[in-house]
């Protein structure tokens, strides 16, 4: 089974967000960047699928040059190939992403049984790209999936739903949108690392299609609750600590 | 909790708690302070500095006494809260080169007190079987080694000093400014409030110069990178059981380490390109996704360290999951060592940053006695934040050399070595004349000085036969020196040398109370006729050496003071925190004058063919200084040397010192004048008078009798250090300042060696000498001197040994070699009775 994971390139940010100016982008001045915790499990499962099968692991992606730095990270938890969608770095939309992706797919030189996109991405939270792809390349899709199963040709996808799961059945191949909780993404190691940097990346420059897509007007960054936090201490010890601050709150 | 404010008030305030902070927090109290504020932007116990991410490894082997010392101290603090692991660390050698450097670590380990032992690769693999022993030509064994934990430790005396009453902490507060008034620190504001106070100190860590610029001043260091993984679980840690597990291996040659933590295994890089960061990029605690101080591994700049760590360590390391992958913030300063101390143009501002987490404490103990009684117990002159006044504290030239220096940590640093960056920086008007003639210049305190010419090569056919048996065959020995030094040295000695410029750091103090400030302040007599000079110790309260300098009268109310260029700083501090409200100013003449030396029997021969006043002895005697016409230069000429020689220091304004050298140079043709470098002027010419060096023989821990710097007995003037500098003079000493000669260079390998310095002085059964102090005699210099056709070395020896014709034994990098006593105390073992100086 020929799996593929989706992936994209989003900044490490910590508890406050920090836009730029024009409040149109995050500063990302003293940030990394990662993959989406959602799509690192997508990579996990597509991995372990093709592990378990015999077949091959793609990643791939849309972004900027720099996220090859992901694609490689994809590569040393285990990928075989990596295709990067390569643009100048702007945000696309939904639309356009999911039409390049596509299109990206089609291009390959393998055909996937599977495809993994996360639920939704960790800057943009779109949640639209996976049912987009799927749409166009006319493949079943469940999204919010927590758990998958392979029976035969068809695959048994789980979602967590308040008081219990939902079940889907869906015939190979077919897409899935996945979460977080799904597996235990594995940490590369330092010779997968040093392999990953040293494996081909196919590469394509997708054109940005034109259509009407969703645009963002402006970043806001959310109110925040700025009121600090001290740790008293560890263990019998903090519990005098403890008491001589429930005594100042007047609550004992 | 609630928002706490801080107080209105406290006596002292601490800004950084990280290791430093705290410790510092907990020694001031233990040391009397009890108005204490502690604060700091982010959480206890970890704010988010570099002590959060440390490595916390500790190698006690130094070649740098200030640090084995300091880290000596700080092992001491750390096992008594049993917070110290020994696992033993092994430096692993990938070359040939190496084991010669761990031969001298062998030397420094046994000078300063320390235990290792250089070992078989086979013996490395016996402690570390994970080890690939191919790649390992030797070990050096360190059986002290071990791990410490800095934030249980900075908790622990952060609420040591709380619980004595002394101490107010305060997480999560931003310092916003510090305010100045009349150039002194008056109140921190923090976004909690403001605290008026008397003394600040900054213990940031990397965000130390961003409060330094806030009080107006500036604290040279910068934020760097050290990149650090973190890779697991690996089984034969595991099955260990224990935190440490197996020995720390320093893999030098490829400037890293692997450290075993728990099941995992950290492996640290200085090997990557230097990648510096803007302290103000640095995010802050909310900002960042781990912390401040760990920002994500720069994945391409650790491919090398990969390689470099996978073929060591194979077995583990290889399919291990990397847990852990950061780009780790800590400070770095011009020449890799700490700032410390009152900073020279804030008064009640102190610094106290750029420690490693194996220092810290040792820092905290010894600048909380600098703070609360005027010095530490262990001389912190090498990382006196003020070194680098005049001209190393811009932001190029502290990145440049964090650049440069940052290659340098693990790396064969020899005594000599040569900055390469930022240069040229300083340059005497001499500078182009002297690169003409082929100077080789060497940097010192940011000036240039030829440390000897290319131009005299024509003089080793001349003094072939003095020079032979002292030129040095081992390469190490030679490197950054050259024999012509001994016949440029020669020269002088039988017909004239000019030097210039010595890089000598120059302040003239003013004011109607000047005679009374500089009797405080020196240990000779300043009460002298205008025109006369003193050479003097400079004292702190306990008796050690703050400097020794020389102060000439210039008038009733004037005086100049000449001292080294590196010490300009921390002196210029040293007497301006003392003229509380006398009449005195200081005023800087560092870069205002050029100074050429003009020594040899021929020197006033030839000065007097230029000069339009009598330089005659009678006119012009020994140790005095006037105002004179040199050609068409207005200089100040001072007849000293301590080079030994007849002749001058001729003061010239900066621009003209370049005539000043053309008058003398051309006038000189007729005695074969040439030019001398530094090589005489610091070593060569200097150990055969047996000048003592500030920071070589001259330091806290010895006192002015025990240098044999005492023939200015005890004046009736008060001045600093006066009682115990009495009470030394009484005493028996403890040890004295030796000059000794090497009888055989022949090593065991049949080559001829030099010692360089730094080495243990052993007895004659091959003991360590230690006198009844504790203190180890090592070389403080070591220098060839060709009048005499000797190598001399300089030791304090214990009073058993200090004795002339004894004989002992130096060891030198796997060898000991026979060595003599040649002189006891100050007396120059060339021209003892100074005739020529006096001639």
């Amino acid at each position: 089974m020929n799996t593929l994971a989706c992936i994209k390139r989003v900044p490490e940010t910590g508890a406050k967000i920090v836009l730029t100016d024009d409040n149109q982008a995050i500063d990302t001045t003293s940030l990394g960047f990662t993959i989406s915790p959602h799509e690192e499990c997508g990579v996990e499962e597509a991995v372990q699928l093709a592990e378990e099968t015999g077949g091959t692991a793609t990643v791939l992606t849309l972004g900027s040059p720099e996220a090859d730095e992901q694609l490689r990270t994809g590569i040393a938890m285990g990928a075989d190939e990596a295709i990067h969608l390569e643009t100048d770095g702007e945000q696309w939309g939904p639309r356009a992403t999911a039409s390049a992706i596509a299109e990206g797919i089609e291009a390959a030189d393998e055909s996937f049984d599977l495809l993994f996109f996360g639920n939704e991405s960790a800057d943009q939270e779109n949640y639209q790209v996976g049912v987009r792809v799927a749409h166009t390349l006319g493949l079943p899709i469940v999204t919010g999936i927590k758990n998958v199963e392979i029976d035969g040709d068809t695959v048994v996808a789980e979602r967590e739903i308040s008081g219990g799961t939902e079940v889907f059945e869906l015939p190979i191949p077919a897409v899935l949108t996945v979460k977080e909780g799904l597996n235990s993404p594995r940490y590369p190691s330092m010779r997968s690392k040093m392999q990953a940097r040293r494996a081909e990346v196919a590469t394509a420059t997708p054109e940005r299609s034109e259509a009407n897509d969703v645009e963002m007007i402006e970043l806001e960054t959310p109110e925040r609750d700025d009121s600090p936090a001290e740790v008293l201490g560890e263990g019998p010890e903090a519990a005098e600590d403890v008491v001589a601050v429930l005594e100042e709150l007047e609550v004992i | 909790m609630s928002e706490k404010s801080v107080p209105q008030q406290a006596h002292t305030v601490i800004i950084g708690a990280g290791i430093v902070g705290t410790s510092l927090a907990y020694h001031l109290a233990d040391q009397g302070r009890d108005d204490i504020v502690l604060v700091d932007k982010g959480p206890f116990p970890d704010p988010g500095g570099s002590t959060g991410h440390a490595s916390n490894f500790v190698f006690p082997i130094e070649n740098n006494k200030e640090m084995a010392l300091t880290t000596q101290e700080a092992m001491r603090q750390y096992k008594s809260e049993d917070l110290y692991t020994t696992s033993g660390g092994i430096e692993v050698a990938r070359t040939e080169d190496r084991l010669d450097e761990f031969e001298r670590q062998l030397d420094s380990a046994a000078a300063w007190g320390n235990e290792a032992e250089i070992i078989s690769p086979a013996e490395v693999k016996e402690k570390v079987p994970y080890i690939n022993e191919d790649l390992v030509t030797g070990g050096f064994w360190e059986p002290n080694a071990g791990v410490v934990d800095p934030l249980r430790f900075g908790e622990i005396k952060r609420k040591a000093a709380e619980s004595m009453g002394a101490l107010q902490s305060f997480a999560n507060t931003e310092v916003t400014n510090i305010q100045t008034e009349n150039g002194e620190v008056t109140t921190v504001v923090t976004d909690r409030g403001s605290i008026d106070c008397e003394e600040v100190v900054i213990a940031a860590g990397l965000w130390s110069p961003k409060f330094a610029k806030m009080a107006g001043t500036e604290i040279p260091l910068t934020p760097a990178v050290h990149q650090l993984i973190s890779v697991g679980p690996i089984d034969e840690l595991e099955e260990t059981g224990e935190e440490v597990g197996y020995p720390i291996v320093r893999d030098v040659d490829t400037q890293m380490y692997e450290r075993p933590s728990g099941n995992d295994m950290e492996v640290g890089s200085y090997e990557h390109r230097p990648i510096l960061w803007d302290v103000e990029d640095v995010p802050s605690n909310e900002e960042a996704a781990l912390s401040p101080t760990q920002p994500p591994l720069t994945e391409d700049a650790f491919e090398p360290s990969m390689e470099h760590a996978l073929e060591l360590m194979p077995d583990v390391l290889g399919d291990a999951e990397i847990r852990h992958a950061i780009d780790g913030l800590l400070s770095v300063t011009p020449d890799g060592m700490p700032v410390v101390g009152p900073l020279r143009d804030v008064d009640g501002l102190w610094s106290c940053a750029a420690i490693w987490i194996k220092e810290a404490p040792a820092f905290a103990k010894y600048t909380a006695q600098w703070m609360t009684r005027g010095y530490p117990d262990v001389d912190l002159h090498q990382s006196d934040v003020n070194r680098f006044d005049g001209y190393g504290t811009s932001k190029a030239f502290v990145e440049n050399r964090a650049n440069e220096g940052f290659q340098k940590i693990y790396d064969i640093v020899h005594p000599a070595e040569q900055w390469q960056s930022s240069r040229p920086l300083r340059q005497s008007g001499f500078y182009d004349r002297q690169a003409d003639l082929g100077a080789e210049f060497f940097e010192s305190a940011g000036w240039e000085r030829p440390q000897w010419f290319e131009s005299n090569a024509d003089l080793l056919e001349t003094y072939a036969d003095e020079i032979e048996s002292l030129e040095r065959p081992y390469e190490w020995d030679n490197r950054w020196w050259s024999e012509i030094i001994l016949a440029e040295h020669l020269h002088m000695r039988d017909n004239v040398g000019m030097i210039g410029d010595m890089g000598f750091g120059i302040f003239d103090l003013v004011g109607d109370d000047v005679e009374a400030f500089t009797q405080k302040m020196a240990v000779g007599r300043t009460d002298v006729p205008v025109g006369k000079s003193v050479y003097t110790p400079i004292l702190d309260p306990s008796g050690g050496f703050r400097s020794d300098l020389t102060m000439v009268r210039l008038a009733d109310d004037a005086y100049r003071v000449i001292t080294g260029g590196g010490e300009v700083g921390p002196d210029k501090r040293w007497f301006r925190n003392h003229m509380d409200d006398m009449d005195v100013r200081l005023i800087d003449k560092t870069s205002a004058l050029g100074t050429l030396g003009v020594w040899g029997p021929n020197a006033r021969d030839l000065v007097d063919s230029v000069a339009e006043e009598d330089m005659s002895d009678e006119a012009f005697p020994a140790y005095t200084a006037q105002e004179v016409t040199i050609g068409e230069v207005d200089a100040w000429a001072f007849r000293v040397s301590y080079v030994g020689e007849l002749g001058w220091e001729l003061y010239a304004p900066m621009e003209q010192a370049g005539r000043l050298w053309d008058v003398i140079y051309e006038a000189g043709e007729e005695y074969d004048v040439r030019p001398v470098g530094m090589g005489v002027y610091g070593t060569t010419g200097r150990m055969e008078k047996g000048y003592r060096l500030y920071g070589h023989e001259l330091e806290l821990e010895y006192n002015a009798a025990e240098a044999g710097l005492t023939f200015h007995g005890v004046k009736d003037a008060d001045f600093i250090g006066k009682e115990a500098y009495a009470e030394a003079i009484e005493e028996e000493n403890a040890a004295t300042l030796c000059t000794l000669s090497v009888t055989d260079h022949e090593s065991s390998d049949g080559v001829r060696r030099f010692p360089l310095g730094h080495q243990p002085i052993l007895s004659p059964e091959g003991e360590i000498l230690e006198d009844e102090e504790g203190r180890r005699s090592y070389v403080t210099s070591a220098g060839t001197a060709p009048s005499l056709g000797k190598h001399l070395l300089m030791a304090y020896l214990p009073q058993e040994y200090a004795e002339e014709g004894q004989d002992l034994q130096v060891s030198y990098m796997g060898d000991t070699y026979p060595v003599t006593v040649e002189r006891v105390g100050s007396k120059p073992l060339f021209d003892p009775e100074n005739e020529r100086i006096f001639s």
